[in-house]
């Protein structure tokens, strides 16, 4: 039988945000197929870990390793690692007037391209595309003409992410509190795009507060983040347990350790 | 010339070319003209070259600009090259009636006048204040006031040539004009043409003037457009700078509006040395509309300075000005916008940005917004920022395995389309976003659209 081997590793990763130490040593491995959920309170450090495995500027490195299908992913500038695969869903979708969807998609979708050593799409065949991986997350053509994000509401911002997870394809999903400000119809809408998504060779890091997005994404790993710690790792009945006895509970029993 | 000349000198200097060149310059305009001349040089003597410490002069330098030794050019033209064989627009796409102007002389493959089945007559300057002089004296001269304006005085003393275009009453001209400014010369000159535009009542005219230099020797331009925008008429200016980087123009565009009537001017500075654009607006009947519109891309250690002046003179009558400028390298940039709400325009709406980017240390901008306001019922707002380009919407398109370098082209690019999209030609905007995309590029040279090559 194949060996499966990981697709993300991270050992003993530390980080800090100017002085101060945010994340204290992680550890983490994600396989290809496996949907992963880290949770964890407000300040625990969950949305550095996802801005430090997409390659933003302002957190440091101090110790530890991160292998992404065999490199060291810390080597790679952000847009190597959005090339190699990587995907970040973003908590707070940028808005750019002026830049177009459809430019900014065909943008990067050619440099995916030219990095694998393709053609670049023809504007009519990106367009197919781009019709195509629309119903995926039901996003209104009405926003897709328009300016990445511009004047978008929050839940059509999220939709507007795993419209962008859907044409890019990526081997790993980071997804950064994609629940957080949307209701419950545009949750179902959101989960339901990374659903169709999943295939046996990706795989995704769901990042959430709430158990209610874990209802429509069912994770094969949940893992609660607490002060810069995973503190404890189980299955999706973590999940239910956090929900039901709240964040307190783990508190009480990590310091009790 | 010495370098070290005093203003004083310098005025002098121009006076004393002026003299010399008189009979020349003389020669060829009607005598209601040279009249004019004979007043504006008296004005330009009395008010001299805008001093250092003018305040609307404050971040350009004019003496040392115009302190060059140069050649004025005579009637008629002294090129005989052929343009049209030198220089092909290259705007696909884009139906335009070309006019062609050399050193500031119209020059026609046929006649120096035209005019059309519905009226529209267009070409020679010169030549419509010979053979129409009752039109051209009734608006000559009239809103370019050069008795307070030492840059139009010194243009109204020397100018003799330049386009000239009329609209009669209840006509849409359908298909835009476009004047080519070209300077060509192996010597230093001094370009100093003149345009007027006409609208009648009800009419619409839509112009694109394009100024190229084609040979690398100094050249200053001190040009003036003058326009006439009758009631519930609509005048539509967009002008592109395309010049080298040891150029020095000046741009004088007088703007006066009639009741009802829509004027949009829109500048984008693509290339040049030291530029400065002053625009000057009359807004003299109820129910005006006015948009100004610039965009500058400066490099190196060009400078570029837009200067607006709006003037509100009568009630419920609205203008909107938008002005940006991405400065590179030791690039210098200024806008100084003035909104004059007369005691008389109440309802007045008067709006004003100006936002700019440096992607350098040492490139530096200046913004100014004047507001003088003596009406009490109105609506007027401002506003101008200096900055570096949005690092989580740089983050963000890297993240999506866009380069850096592709990512900064786009945030700039998305930049400068706000005024870029203010563009009504089609055809027009479209190639102006792409000379913008090869100019944020460094792809786009001062010889890009010329067949030359001289350098």
């Amino acid at each position: 039988m194949e060996k499966i081997r990981e697709m993300l590793s991270i050992k003993n990763l530390k980080v800090n945000i100017g002085d101060k130490e945010i994340l204290k040593g992680i550890d983490l491995e994600v396989k290809p197929g496996e949907i992963h959920a880290i949770m964890g309170p407000n300040g625990s450090g969950k949305s550095t870990l996802a801005s430090t495995l997409a390659g933003r500027d302002y957190v440091t490195v101090t110790d530890g390793k991160v292998t992404y299908q065999g490199k060291n992913l810390l080597d790679l500038e952000p847009e190597e690692r959005a090339l190699e695969g990587i995907f970040l869903g973003f908590q707070y979708p940028v808005e750019i007037p002026g830049v177009s969807m459809v430019n900014f998609m065909r943008t990067a979708i050619n440099e995916q391209r030219k990095y694998k050593g393709l053609e670049p799409l023809s504007a009519g065949d990106f367009l197919k595309l781009m019709h195509e991986r629309k119903s995926i997350v039901g996003i209104d053509s009405k926003l897709t003409n328009r300016s990445v994000n511009e004047g978008f509401s929050g839940g059509e911002k999220k939709k507007n992410e795993i419209f962008q997870m859907a044409l890019l394809e990526p081997v790993l999903s980071i997804l950064d509190e994609t629940d957080s400000g949307l209701d419950i119809d545009a949750l179902k809408i959101v989960a339901n795009g990374v659903n169709k998504l999943r295939r046996k060779d990706n795989a995704t890091i769901v990042i959430t507060h709430y158990q209610r997005l874990l209802d429509y994404i069912i994770p094969d790993f949940v893992h609660v983040l607490y002060k810069g710690r995973i503190v404890k790792s189980g299955n999706k009945e973590l999940a239910y347990k956090l929900e039901e006895k709240g964040y307190e509970w783990l508190k009480e029993e990590v310091e009790a350790d | 010339m010495n370098t070290d000349l005093k203003v004083e000198d310098l005025t002098t200097t121009y006076t004393e070319l002026y003299a010399k060149n008189r009979d020349d310059i003389f020669a060829q305009t009607p005598d209601f003209i040279n009249e004019t001349r004979e007043d504006a040089l008296k004005a330009f003597r009395r008010l001299g070259f805008p001093k250092r410490k003018a305040e609307d002069y404050k971040y350009t330098r004019i003496e040392e600009l115009f302190n060059r030794e140069i050649d004025l050019v005579t009637f008629p033209g002294k090129s005989e090259l052929d343009v049209g064989e030198l220089f092909t627009c290259d705007v696909p796409e884009l139906d335009t009636t070309v006019l062609l102007v050399l050193n500031s002389f119209y020059k026609s493959k046929d006649e120096k006048l035209t005019t059309l089945k519905n009226g529209i007559v267009y070409g020679s300057m010169n030549e419509a204040a010979r053979v129409y002089p009752d039109l051209v004296q009734k608006h000559y001269a009239k809103y370019a006031d050069y008795k307070t304006e030492a840059l139009t005085a010194l243009n109204t003393a020397f100018a003799q040539d330049g386009i000239f275009i009329y609209v009669p009453d209840n006509v849409r001209s359908d298909k835009p004009f476009q004047i080519i400014n070209l300077l060509h010369s192996n010597k230093k000159l001094l370009d100093q043409h003149r345009n007027l535009f006409i609208l009648g009542k009800n009419s619409s005219l839509d112009v694109v003037i394009c100024d190229h230099t084609l040979s690398g020797v100094p050249f200053v331009t001190n040009s003036l457009t003058e326009a006439y925008v009758g009631q519930n008429a609509a005048l539509d200016i967009t002008r592109m700078q395309n010049e080298h980087n040891n150029s020095v123009q000046v741009t004088n565009s007088y703007i006066y509006q009639a009741r009802d009537s829509r004027a949009t001017t829109n500048v984008i500075t693509l290339h040049g040395g030291s530029i400065r654009n002053n625009l000057r607006v009359y807004l003299d009947g109820e129910g005006c509309e006015n948009h100004s519109y610039g965009l500058f891309l400066a490099d190196q250690e060009q400078h570029v300075d837009n200067f607006t002046y709006i003037n509100h003179l009568k009630p419920n009558c609205m203008s909107n000005q938008l002005y940006k400028g991405i400065l590179d390298d030791k690039a210098t940039g200024a806008f100084s916008g003035k909104i004059h709400v007369w005691k008389d325009a109440q309802k007045t709406i008067a709006y004003q940005k100006n936002n700019n980017i440096l992607l350098s240390d040492d490139a530096k901008m200046n913004s100014k917004p004047q507001l003088e306001i003596y009406a009490d019922d109105v609506k007027c707002s401002h506003g101008a920022t200096v900055g570096q380009l949005d690092q989580d919407a740089l983050f963000y398109l890297r993240s999506r395995g866009i380069p850096e370098k592709e990512s900064l082209l786009l945030l700039m690019y998305a930049f400068a389309y706000e005024v870029v999209s203010k563009i009504n030609i089609p055809a027009l905007k479209e190639r102006t976003d792409e000379l913008i995309d090869k100019r944020l590029r460094g792809e786009l040279s001062r010889c890009y659209n010329c067949k030359m090559k001289c350098d």
